[in-house]
Order: structure tokens, then sequence, then C-alpha cells
């Protein structure tokens, strides 16, 4: 055994955005260990946003230099259409949820001094911040960057785990309501490293089966060994349940809304936009790349888990009266069609690339509005912080029209109105399922959305038909950055709205090779 | 022969699996994921054996990384409410409902 182990060779060129983001990150903590306290804010949000800027920018590189048609890094990591879709799609959202994270006023002083303490007290009175929170987001989003393009379940177990751990962290990062937000953090936590045990043991199971973890080589060995079907099962069903966890699907869409209500409002930006494309990016990657020889044994059990997440999603929203979690409810109700559009593959590849765009169109769409939704639920507030009841947001549309005009179009934008982003991804989805032969799932899909529009529209009469409160919220003045945050998320809902063509040619283009192997 | 090392692995991950659903105390319900992220490196390391290849093994060494990645965030969380609260307990923490 004298061999010399030979080195691997890593495709660093394919791998750049993920490494600059990664890079930055670990740059961020030394800003953190050497920098004084009073420069760290000022050090960290250009780097942060430039970092994000220029992967975003090499993303691009990469698309015009052409796409790799081999996996990178000795078959670890994928960098295909889709990945490069799906990248550049999370880095914006990022930039874009940044610039809200980087908003005065969300994170706590000291998140170690219990509230009311003496500590908390001179931490305030020391203007100390945490401004931790920029490498925590840049690792996040480095992990949602390799979570979709990963090709091999190891890869993908350790993108899940940078990609989640720093956002639990993140969640109990709260100013204001901390209780709310330390609950959050404890609860994400448990039941994400909870089913991420559960992706573990499925990942174990098919290594057990195939004898590899790489997803091309678990698919070979699909048809070729015979008589071990109970481990392929119940490890598919293992790697499932770890996957559906993270989109939100029902039954595992407990977490959401109790996250996404406690955890400070910009990190909720960042998850119900960043997480939600990543995790589907790395559904879609594992069911069709690795088991898309069995999909006549999951495309039952998907149908089952979308259905169900479509009506828990729709109907429960109808009963919330805070305003974050019924946006929680409906980015379940929108991993519901999402799950519509994953059904929707067959066996031709045509039928898949169609599908395959429509997700990608859908992500893009949803992401946007999203993000501007939360940025102007972080601009009405009240004594004690954001305003979240819905009952303080009666009235809004005669205290500001402009602010309420915006999120009501926003909700519009999620209910699938013409005119909007939402309108065209729906119809996207819609239409790849029925021709994919799903037309029940469409009909509930359709049913759905039209019991979702009616809480969205509620909450708009709710905004413009009743009388404000005489102690109602104020409407703060938005940073600069939130502005910007809330004019692209109008733009990018608006433009997706009139003129898709643009990102739907891009979807089309990026899924015209499908995932390679 | 490796089968009784599988029905171990499966063993211990109920266990776990179980414990986490009916334990009341957040640290023992964050041990008994860690039950069963072991449980995963023992079938890995059986199916390692059973294969006849290193790659379940090499896995093993990742998974143990990123558990004690997972501690130092956990106790972190764990101990942030515990000092708020001053109780441990998941039924405890129970603002964030319906």
């Amino acid at each position: 055994m004298n061999g010399t182990i030979p080195a691997p060779t890593i495709e660093y060129a394919q791998l750049a955005p993920m490494l600059v983001v990664f890079g930055a990150a670990i740059v961020g903590v030394l800003v953190e260990a050497f920098a004084p306290r009073y420069l760290r804010s000022a050090i960290h949000v250009p780097i942060t946003l430039l970092s994000l800027a220029g992967a975003f920018a090499l993303t691009i590189w990469q698309v015009v230099k052409g796409v790799p048609t081999k996996p990178a890094a000795m078959g670890a990591v994928a960098v295909d259409g889709p990945s490069l879709f799906i990248w550049g799609t999370i880095l914006v959202l990022a930039f874009v949820s940044v610039m809200l994270i980087n908003d005065e006023g969300h994170f706590v002083a000291a998140a170690a001094a219990v509230p009311g303490s003496a500590e908390e007290e001179q931490a305030l009175h020391e203007g100390a911040g945490h401004t931790e929170v920029y490498p925590l987001a840049l690792f996040a989003v480095g992990g949602m960057l390799l979570f979709p393009a990963a090709n091999d379940l190891l890869v993908m177990f350790v993108a899940l785990e940078v990609m989640s751990l720093p956002l639990y962290l993140l969640c109990g990062l709260a100013r204001r309501r901390r209780l709310l937000s330390q609950e959050a953090a404890v609860k994400y936590f448990l039941l994400g490293a909870f089913s991420s045990a559960f992706f573990l043991y499925g990942t174990a199971l098919l290594y057990g089966y195939a004898g590899s973890i790489d997803l091309a080589k678990i698919s070979t060995s699909l048809s070729v060994i015979g008589g071990q079907e109970t481990l392929l099962y119940i490890g598919v069903a293992m790697l499932g349940v770890g996957l559906l966890f993270k989109i939100g699907a029902a039954p595992f869409q407990a977490w959401k809304p109790d996250v996404y209500q406690g955890a400070p409002t910009p990190v909720t930006a960042l998850m119900a936009s960043g997480t939600l494309v990543a995790a589907f990016g790395a559904l879609l990657r594992v069911f069709w790349v690795a088991l898309g020889g069995l999909d006549w044994d999951w495309s039952p059990v998907l149908w089952a888990v979308a259905i169900l997440t479509m009506i828990v999603g729709a109907i429960l929203a109808i009963t919330q009266t805070d305003i974050k979690r019924m946006l929680a409810y409906s980015s379940i109700a929108h991993g519901g069609f999402l799950l519509v559009g994953v059904v929707a593959t067959g066996a031709a590849a045509g039928q898949n690339s169609k599908a395959l765009s429509a997700i990608l169109f859908y992500l893009v769409a949803y992401g946007f509005t999203t993000v501007g939704a939360f940025a102007v639920v972080t601009m009405v507030r009240d004594a004690g912080g954001e305003a979240w009841h819905l009952s303080r947001w009666a009235g809004l549309g005669k205290r500001s029209p402009l602010l309420a005009g915006i999120f009501a179009f926003f909700l519009l934008a999620f209910a699938g109105i013409p005119l909007t982003s939402g309108f065209f991804g729906k119809y996207a989805v819609f239409q790849a399922a029925v021709s994919g032969g799903a037309l029940p799932l469409v009909i509930v899909g359709v049913v759905a959305s039209a019991v979702a529009a009616f809480f969205y529209v509620r909450v708009i009469v709710l905004m413009f038909f009743s009388d404000p409160s005489a102690d109602g919220p104020s409407v703060v003045l938005p940073s600069r950055g939130t502005a910007a945050v809330v004019g692209v998320a109008v733009l990018a809902t608006v433009f997706l709205g009139v003129y898709p063509q643009p990102v739907l040619h891009l979807a089309q283009n990026a899924a015209q090779s499908l995932f390679i192997r | 022969m490796t089968t009784h090392y599988l029905v171990l692995s499966a063993l211990l991950f109920s266990i776990g699996g179980v414990g986490v659903l009916v334990r009341r105390n957040a640290i023992v319900v964050f041990m008994c994921v860690e039950l069963m992220l072991n449980a995963c490196n023992l079938a890995f390391v059986t199916f390692a054996r059973q294969n006849g290849n290193l790659d379940g093994q090499i896995i093993a060494f990742f998974v143990m990384i990123v558990a004690a990645a997972e501690v130092v965030i956990g106790l972190a969380i764990i101990v942030t409410i515990f000092r708020t609260r001053r109780s441990a307990s998941v039924d405890d923490a129970s603002l964030l409902k319906y």
C-alpha cells in the first residue's frame, strides 16, 4: 500500500461565485475579531454587498463563457444551467435582503444578555450592535448556493447545514419581542436538526443500496440492482422528509409560521426568498438526477404532498390575525404550487425542461414579491416595534396611500392577478402540469389560489375601506436601503408581469440542458 | 454479520426519534438528535464494510464535524432561551402558535 493518492482536480473558475461568498464571510469573521467596534459596520456593509455583487458578476461570466457540461470538483458540484440560474436568483435576492438587514434597529445589541438586564443596558449604552449578522448571512447564502448545485448527497448534507446553522442563529437576534425571537430560534433549530438527521439516514440507506452517494451513480444503480427495494424506498422517503421540511411542505410545515413570525423581519425576507429557491433546486436535482427512474413510485406521494400543502397553506392563512404569519402560510401555499411543477415532469425531455423552466420563473417572481412584502412590514411600526396584528393595519390606505398601495400590489401578485409577476408564474407552472397530465392537481391549485385570493383581498379591503384607529401604527420614513428594496421589488413585480419574455427566455435556456450528471 | 450493526443503528435512530418527540427538556431533545446522527454514522460505516469501499468511513468524519458545529449553535440558542425564561422546557416556550 505505497500508492500515492492522486490529487483531485478542482475547477476553481466554475466554483468562483461560491468561493467569493465564503471568502467574504471568513473575512467578515476576521473583521469581527480585529476591527474596533465603531468601524465594524462600516467595513462589513461594503464587503458583504460587494462580494454578493461580485459573485453575481462571476455567475454571469460563467453563463457568457458557456455552461459547463461536466460536474466540477471530481463530480461533487454540478454547475449547470439550472444551477447558474438559481445562483443568479439567490444572489440578487440575498443582495436585496442584505440591504434590509443593513437597516438600523432590527438586531439586538447583545444576544447573550438577558432582556432588561444591566448587561443589556450597558451594551445599548456603548452603542453595540450585532455586526455578526453580516458574516452569518454570507455563510447562509454560501450554503444556499452550494445546496442546489451539490451533485452528491454528502455535499448536499453539508450545504444544508451550512445554510441552516447561521439561519438558526439569525432567527434569535431580533431586537424587539426577544422572547418570540428566541422561541423561534429554538423551534427552528430543534426541528431543523431533527429533519436533517432524517436526510442523513436516508443518505446512509441509499449509500447502502447503491454503494455510492453520487447522484448519477444512484441513478444507474436503480436499473442494475434488484432485490433491495426496502432499503431504497425507506431511504428515498427519509431523504424526501429532509428536503420537504426545508421547503415547508405539509405535513412538515409547522415550523414555518412560527419561525417567520419570530425572526427579525429582514432575516425572514432572506429565508422566505433564498432558502425556498435553494431547497427547490436541491429537491429537483435529487428527484430528477438520482431518482428519475423511480418516478412511478415517488410521483404519487408528491401529488398527495402538493395537494395537502396547497390546501393547508390556503385555508390556515384565512384564520391568521398576524401579518407575518399570514405571509408564512402564503409561502407554504406557494410551495405547494411549485410542487405542482415538480410533479409535472414526464418521461420526455421536452416536458421536463418545460416544467423546470416554469419552476425557475416562478421562483424568481415569488422571491422578489416576498422580499418586497416583508420590506413593507418593517416600515409599519407601533410603539413596541413593527405592528404585526392585522387589526393595526386597518385604514392604512387612508393614512399612507402609497405604502398601502404598494403592499396591496404585492398581495395581488401573490394572488396571481394578471399584469403582476405572480400571474405568469402560476400560469407557466399550471400549463406545464396540464401538459404533463396532472389536471386534477391543477384544479386543486386553481381552487387553492381562489381561496388564497380571498385572504389577500381581505387585507386590501381592511387597509382601504375601514377607518383608521386614532392610535394606529405610524409609517416610518424608510431608510434609503429599505426604500430601494421596495422599489426594486415593485419594479421586478411589474416588469415580470408586463414583459416576462426576457426572464422566461432565460429560464427556458437554463432548463434546456436539464441537470447534468 | 453486518446486519446486526444495521439493526443496532436503526434501533438507535428510532430511540433518538422517539426521544425528540416525547422529551420536554430542550437539552435532552438535542441529545436525542445527536444520537440520531451517530446512528447514521454507524450505518455509514457498516455499509462501507458491506460495499467494500471507503466512502462511508469518510462520510462519518464529515458527519462528526457537522454534528460538532451543530452542538455549538444549538447550545448557544438553548442557553440563551434558558437565561431569559429560566427554563429549558420546550413546552414552556409557547408564545408562537396557530
